[in-house]
């Protein structure tokens, strides 16, 4: 699709600000606003109306598409092809009390909730059945501590409208729209996510979470999430859940933008697991000042392909990035995942620990990139590659790029695959694991060193997947 | 009444070559074996046969447990059923807690219908039972949080192997030299462990080259293999003996087994 045509189709349709009537509202599927099918300049100048957005945004968004249409599809990770980005729906608003009938949720995906004793409201929201997990009850007290400390914790869509300076000056800075050809779509058609701004100083002790926003838009297809940790301020940030999210929109492409200010500390958890039509394709990217600590930890499953691969800039001296992730690729997935260090001032260092694990006909894939820029000396960057291979079929990958140019750097890089152990197996099976079990305390055996940082909950959930994912596999 | 397993002219193969050459063997719930003989001669297979290793190729006989037929259940069923082995080398387990791995291994042998997935026995109950057995062997209680076998000592690892006979209550149990490698402490503890768990209800077949075990735990039966046959059976006497004199009257006795065992350990 070029943009010629996307301009001329604009021409034809005369669409005036906050016209519902065209393609957006759908009583019979409980959608207030639903864009057509299709992507063109009219449905992205139809979502930055909708939201009121300011011409800036407009603007932006419109650019954006024109990049997102020049560039190229990526011809490596994963295989792309299948995507028609003609035929997807880029911008929906649910009613607010019912999206879709908890009758029309694959049963599959039913009986995991069931099985993870995930509570009803949550497996509502999960399968997006409920647009908003009811949570404010909980949660409202914690809010209100960190208000009086000047944190800000809110959807981004709301943060645009309320806090327009400190938004522009940080958004789409540290992942350019023309970064990569997802980048740029996400960039003109995102909605909803998250955006955090702790102030200097403040060191937040508990994990911030998703779905503890007030007045969250749905966890969308084009999440864009944005977050500022001023100088000398730590947070923990945890995006996702175990439990599968269904969704019957094929392509999510979300985009994390994050700054972590002199001093500051940061870590980023995710834990996704999509169901398994769904491409999932993730730009991530922290920039990390001096003395500064980001960290992302991200554990991928589900999903028909996954691309994603955290980034972190170390940008002044005494900078450290740390990446930790766990990819599962079972049968019919591919897990393309991994890391980017770029080494942009002396004295800084770097550390990426990933495991994967496939099964099945998955594949799971390392894909990483350690960058030393000129003049970057003194640094340190440790990569460590682990892949556990459970049968014949399944298959892993390691692509480890280095570009140094500098030469006064140490950089070392591990790789390791493996099988399940036969003597292992037997061990575990002799004292009454059945094989299925046994299968699955060695890969959660060998994701522990990772599955520890999760929070408590999380690790739980995680352990309880990994068991369901190794079931009915073997015997 | 008590059980019996009994192991009927068994031959065993490893990749084509015959190790086990029919072995003969009766242990009743409540009595002591010893198994003794030279390197190689196949102790170690037939504990693992036993237990169900997949490796090994059954070539004939018969391994019976009351009457059901052991060789055509998994290790996991032979486990449930009351089979344990505490292994020679015992596998290391990197990530998974010692407390995690012996919940599970409990729940299922104490009920032996348990569907994975299903729920494991009270984590109350069991943490102090825990407790109590790992005092019991001198096992300090850091190691129910540590890794299963990782990085521990060889000593530690034996100890491991006995808590886990005396929190699964077998009904039989081979031990494959757990007091190898161990100093003078670690046998008492572990000979101990096995003393306190022996009674009507286990029976154990010990292999070992050492008398120190069999001291503490006399046994009723001592056997000798000798390339892969039990070539001679006596009370504990023959393992005095054996331990004083060592193999080469049992030699010279059984020349064709001797030769046999030769040929096997001088190519190896
Ligand atoms: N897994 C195996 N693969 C190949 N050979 C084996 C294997 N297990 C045992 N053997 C051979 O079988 C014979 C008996 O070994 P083993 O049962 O370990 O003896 P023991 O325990 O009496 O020292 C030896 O010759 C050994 O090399
Ligand atoms: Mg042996």
């Amino acid at each position: 699709m070029s943009t010629d045509v996307a301009v001329q189709e604009r021409e034809d349709q005369d669409v005036g600000v906050g016209d519902y009537q065209f393609g957006f509202h759908d009583s019979t599927d409980n959608y207030v606003f639903k864009s057509r099918r299709g992507l063109d300049r009219e449905i992205v100048y139809q979502i930055s109306e909708l939201k009121k957005e300011p011409k800036w945004m407009r603007d932006f968004r419109i650019s954006s598409l024109e990049t997102f249409f020049e560039k190229p599809m990526p011809h490596w990770g994963g295989d792309l092809e299948e995507i028609d980005f003609q035929n997807i729906f880029y911008y929906m608003k649910a009613a607010a009390n019912l999206e879709k009938s908890w009758e029309d949720v694959p049963d599959d995906i039913r009986k995991t909730y069931d099985r993870l004793g995930i509570p009803e409201a949550e497996k509502k929201y999960l399968a997006g059945v409920k647009a908003q997990y009811e949570s404010e009850v909980i949660y409202g007290s914690l809010q209100e501590d960190l208000e009086k400390q000047g944190v800000i914790f809110t959807d981004t869509d709301s943060a645009l409208r309320d806090h327009p300076d400190l938004f522009r000056e940080y958004f789409g800075k540290i992942i350019p729209a023309n970064d990569n050809k997802f980048a740029a779509l996400n960039s003109a058609v995102w909605s909803g996510g998250s955006f955090i701004y702790v102030p200097p100083g403040v060191k937040i002790d508990f994990p911030l979470q998703a779905y503890f926003r007030i007045n969250s838009e749905n966890m969308g297809q084009f999440e864009r999430t944005l977050i500022i940790v001023d100088e000398g301020a730590s947070a923990h940030y945890v995006e996702g859940c175990t439990a599968p999210t269904y969704s019957s929109d094929s392509l999510h492409s979300a985009v994390v933008e994050i700054v972590v200010k002199r001093g500051g500390r940061f870590r980023y958890t995710t834990i996704q697991n999509w169901s398994n039509n769904v491409f999932n394709l993730v730009t991530k990217r922290a920039m990390a000042y001096g003395d500064s600590l980001m960290e992302w930890v991200d554990g991928n499953l589900g999903s028909k392909l996954t691309m994603k691969y955290p980034a972190i800039y170390l940008m002044e001296p005494g900078a450290r990035g740390e990446t930790l992730s766990i990819a599962f690729a079972n049968n019919g997935q591919h897990q393309d995942a991994g890391a980017k260090m770029v080494h942009c001032a002396p004295n800084t260092s770097s550390r990426v620990v990933s495991k994967s694990i496939s099964k099945g006909s998955g594949r799971a894939s390392y894909r990483g990139l350690v960058k030393v820029e000129k003049g970057a000396t003194n640094c340190k960057s440790n990569v460590v590659c682990d892949a556990l291979i459970l049968d014949s079929k399944s298959r892993s990958d390691t692509y480890p790029y280095i570009e140094a140019e500098d030469d006064q750097i140490s950089i070392e890089h591990e790789a390791s695959v493996s099988k399940i152990g036969e003597e292992q197996l037997f061990y575990l099976m002799s004292r009454g694991m059945t094989e299925a079990e046994a299968s699955a305390m060695i890969v959660t055996g060998f994701i522990e060193p990772l599955v520890k940082e999760l929070p408590m909950e999380y690790a739980v959930e995680m352990n309880r997947l990994i068991e369901l994912q190794m079931e009915g596999s073997v015997g | 009444m008590s059980a019996i397993l009994k192991i009927c002219d068994l031959r065993v193969a490893v990749d084509g070559k015959p190790i086990l050459k029919g072995v003969n063997l009766e242990i009743r719930q409540g009595e002591i074996h010893a198994l003794m003989g030279p390197n190689g001669c196949g102790k170690s297979t037939l504990a693992y046969v036993v237990a169900g290793h997949p490796k090994y190729e059954i070539t004939g006989g018969s391994i019976e447990l009351d009457g059901i037929n052991v060789l055509e259940l998994d290790p996991c069923q032979r486990a449930r059923l009351g089979i344990f082995l505490a292994f020679q080398y015992p596998v290391t387990i990197p990530g998974v807690k010692v407390s995690d791995f012996l919940r599970h291994a409990v729940s299922n042998v104490r009920n032996p219908d348990r569907k994975e997935g299903e729920g494991l026995i009270p984590m109350k109950d069991f943490r102090k039972e825990l407790k109590d057995r790992m005092s019991e062997i001198d096992i300090d209680s850091e190691f129910a949080r540590r890794y299963l076998n990782d990085g521990f000592s060889g000593g530690e690892k034996k100890r491991m192997e006995i808590l886990q006979l005396s929190l699964l209550r077998p009904r039989f149990a081979i031990l494959d030299e757990t007091d190898s490698g161990l100093d003078s402490d670690a046998v008492r503890a572990v000979s101990e462990g096995i003393n306190k768990l022996h009674g009507p209800h286990m029976g154990v077949l010990i292999i070992t080259h050492h008398e120190r075990l069999l001291e503490f735990n006399k046994p009723s039966f001592t056997h000798v293999m000798l390339a892969g046959k039990i070539v001679e059976t006596g009370d504990a006497s023959l393992a005095h003996d054996l331990h004083a004199n060592g193999y080469a009257a049992v030699r010279e006795r059984h020349p064709t087994e001797a030769a046999e065992q030769e040929a096997v350990t001088v190519k190896a």
